[in-house]
């Protein structure tokens, strides 16, 4: 349906644009009709970038993204508001998708008059109750109603409301409901998932672990503007080929299962293991000044530490992006439907 | 313990009225404790933590009483709580990320925050350095401004620069919501060091994640529209919650492992009531499958279980004799159980030494009243 094949993006930083940032490498993937396809990925890797290329928010650099046989970097003046009618996003901020000055159902009119001029209204009102019914909003509820008078979770249904009245095959969703409060997303996602029962293409952009898992069919795991590892959700949450995937597996909280303890050196050396020498004594505060004694002396378990730091510091690293020079890494397939990078940095 | 919280009521003053935010709130914390605070937005959660610290000009505190250490914190005196803040009472804002001043480099800034404490920044530098340090930070970035950190980097630095003077009470707000698994985990697991550490007594957490409680909390106390609903060890509240609040809430959340296709988990309907004119009787009484008659009461704050106290009418006669009050009242049973509560209740038998029934026995000389 939509496919991206070696989709690359540069941005061109510093002053005179001398330096160049690859915010995605290589990319390729499709998004399939009737499928939840989640990618996740944490800030600065791209994740934002490429659905913002598949919405023509911002041109590729290089390689192609097509939808049904055409290259959407072609499509120019109507073409182009055909291939809007066919895919959208919804983006993270509620608040700020809407203007406060108008009603939130305003966003409804602009749909009519770029696209359907010639319903009438009676109809389109009719049309609108439909789509706002669909999403499980009551239309009295929230129909001639400012933004700052509906909760975020009711805004995000309209924006999706919005996007189901156009014909509407690829839906992008970029972290849409991080912003929600934890009663109300499962409602989104419960949502978005019966969206896919009607033939809908859906990407959902997020950086939870728990919330991909829970409503996609695929994953594809970004990591700084790379794919390493993607395929069935199942196959990938539950036998995790690629190192970075198993460190974010491991640090995402969970209810019922701790943390383990130690099964991640990045975290262990960034604390440092417990030191018994040097530390302030118990509430000292009144006795004696807190800032007094100097701790400069080093321990011998403090070096260690700091050595096992600087070990790990490759995947702490500011640098989110790869250089341009290195090399991405391939794709292997390790069981059907699972491609995993043959993993050169993360060890 | 070293923070106790009596009957506290905080509210805005707004042209429409007072708006009471925190409303008759009693909890205390222990030495060396972490306690998360829980529930959705709107609920007075980050008023109650703010207004531990500095209450803003349009809050006021209606009345109660807060110790911390047992000497009164005169939270609504700003003169008296000056040299209380930083010092003895912290706060790790929520945007942590923009409590940084732009105009200065990290270490200027701190100096300069000494300063108006009356310290001196020299002699505070080599603990600064050493636990900017531990954080997994380079003394350096002491030198940098903040446009030059990452946002991991810069939370970090804020919780070190807020517990620098080993202060009594930390409240931490919203500090892990902005940030990517990996760092989330990383700022959670340096919570638990500063307080292993002694860098700070008892630490408020104040989240709407759930899951990061969890991983970090000793207790939870979950708020609800100003009021408390629930307080008890952060496992209990896990496996075990007594408030249907509580139970929708846990029930809400997805988690690794849990797929839409085997099992739907459905949000709560409904959203919490404006604080304005808020509703009379128990204010989760419009959202809560097991509302009966009663319910039209405020439901009493009260122990049911040693260390586990709820605002519920389904378990208030359970109540402990130390609750009292809620005991001696008539019961008019429950018309309608929580099914989730029914079964939470079995699985409770044989792991816990709380089991349900064991309570009551145990508090058969009041709670036989019935």
């Amino acid at each position: 349906m939509l496919t991206l094949d070696n989709v690359t993006k540069i941005f061109k930083t510093g002053t005179f644009g001398g330096g160049s940032t690859p915010a995605v490498r290589n990319a390729s993937f499709e998004i399939r009709p009737g499928e939840v396809t989640a990618l996740i990925g944490e800030s600065g890797s791209g994740k934002s970038t490429l659905g913002k290329m598949i919405l023509r928010l911002t041109p590729v650099t290089s390689g192609k993204i097509t939808f049904e046989g055409t290259d959407v970097a072609s499509l120019k003046g109507k073409r182009l508001r055909e291939y809007y009618r066919h895919v959208q996003g919804v983006f993270q901020d509620p608040f700020s998708s809407y203007n406060p000055v108008f009603r939130a159902d305003r966003v409804f009119a602009t749909i009519k008059r770029s696209y359907f001029p010639d319903v009438s209204n009676a109809e389109w009102r009719g049309r609108v109750a439909n789509s706002l019914e669909s999403v499980g909003l009551n239309p009295v509820d929230v129909l001639d109603k400012f933004t700052h008078q509906l909760s975020g979770g009711q805004l995000q249904r309209i924006l999706i409301a919005r996007a189901l009245l156009l014909d509407i095959k690829i839906l992008v969703a970029d972290e849409i409901i991080s912003m929600l409060d934890a009663s109300t997303r499962v409602d989104v996602l419960n949502l978005l998932s019966n969206l896919k029962t009607r033939g809908l293409g859906v990407l959902f952009i997020t950086h939870d672990l728990s919330l991909g898992n829970y409503i996609s069919e695929r994953t594809i795991i970004l990591r700084r503007g790379v794919v390493v590892e993607m395929g069935a959700t199942e196959k990938v949450f539950d036998n995790p080929q690629h190192e970075y995937t198993k460190m974010l597996l491991t640090s995402v909280p969970q209810l019922h299962k701790k943390w383990e303890p130690g099964s991640d050196s990045e975290l262990e050396a960034m604390l440092g293991p417990s030191d018994d020498d040097g530390r302030p004594g118990r509430y000292s505060k009144s006795s004696l000044h807190p800032l007094a004694g100097a701790h400069s002396r080093r321990s011998r378990r403090e070096r260690e530490a700091e050595a096992e730091r600087q070990a790990a510091e490759g995947l702490l690293k500011t640098d989110t992006y790869l250089r341009t020079h290195e090399e991405v890494p391939p794709l292997v397939e390790v069981e059907d439907d699972h491609l995993v990078a043959i993993s050169s940095g993360a060890g | 313990m070293a923070l106790k919280v009596e009957n506290l009521r905080l509210c805005y003053r707004t042209l429409r009225g007072d708006v009471v935010a925190v409303d008759d709130v009693s909890f205390g914390i222990d030495d060396g404790e972490i306690m998360g605070l829980a529930g959705e937005s709107g609920c007075g959660k980050s008023t109650l933590g703010n207004g531990l610290v500095r209450m803003d000009v349009r809050m006021a505190q209606l009345g109660g009483r807060v110790e911390l250490d047992d000497k009164e914190l005169p939270i609504s005196n700003d003169k008296a709580m000056r040299p209380l803040r930083f010092a003895e009472v912290s706060i790790v804002p929520q945007y942590a990320m923009s409590a940084l001043n732009p105009t200065r480099k990290v270490g200027k800034m701190v100096a300069e925050l000494l300063k108006s404490r009356h310290l001196d920044y020299k002699s505070a530098l080599p603990e600064l350095e050493r636990r900017v340090k531990l954080v997994g930070l380079d003394a350096e970035v002491l030198k940098r401004y903040p446009i030059e950190l990452s946002g991991g980097m810069k939370q970090r630095l804020v919780m070190v620069i807020s517990t620098l003077l080993n202060p009594s009470l930390l409240i931490a707000d919203e500090v892990t919501s902005a940030l990517d698994v990996s760092t989330q985990r990383a700022v959670g697991e340096m919570l638990l060091e500063f307080r292993d550490r002694e860098f700070v007594k008892s630490t408020m957490v104040i989240t709407h994640d759930l899951s990061i409680l969890a991983q970090i909390a000793d207790t939870i106390l979950v708020m609800y529209a100003g009021k408390l609903a629930e307080k008890v060890s952060a496992d209990v509240v896990i496996n075990n919650p007594l408030h249907p609040y509580t139970q929708l809430l846990i029930s809400s959340l997805p988690e690794v492992g849990v797929r839409h296709d085997a099992k739907t988990l459905v949000g709560i309907p409904g959203r919490p009531p404006t604080l304005l004119n808020p509703p009379t009787g128990c204010r989760f009484r419009e959202r809560c499958p097991a509302a009966f008659d009663r319910c039209a009461e405020q439901p009493p704050f009260l122990e049911v279980k040693p260390g586990h106290s709820v605002a519920c009418w389904l378990h208030a006669d359970a109540a402990l004799p130390a609750g009292g009050a809620g005991a001696a009242l008539t019961s008019s049973g429950p018309g309608v159980s929580l099914s989730q509560a029914g079964s939470a209740d079995t699985l409770s038998g044989p792991v816990e030494e709380l089991s349900p029934a064991g309570a009551v026995d145990g508090s058969s000389p009041s709670g036989g009243a019935e």
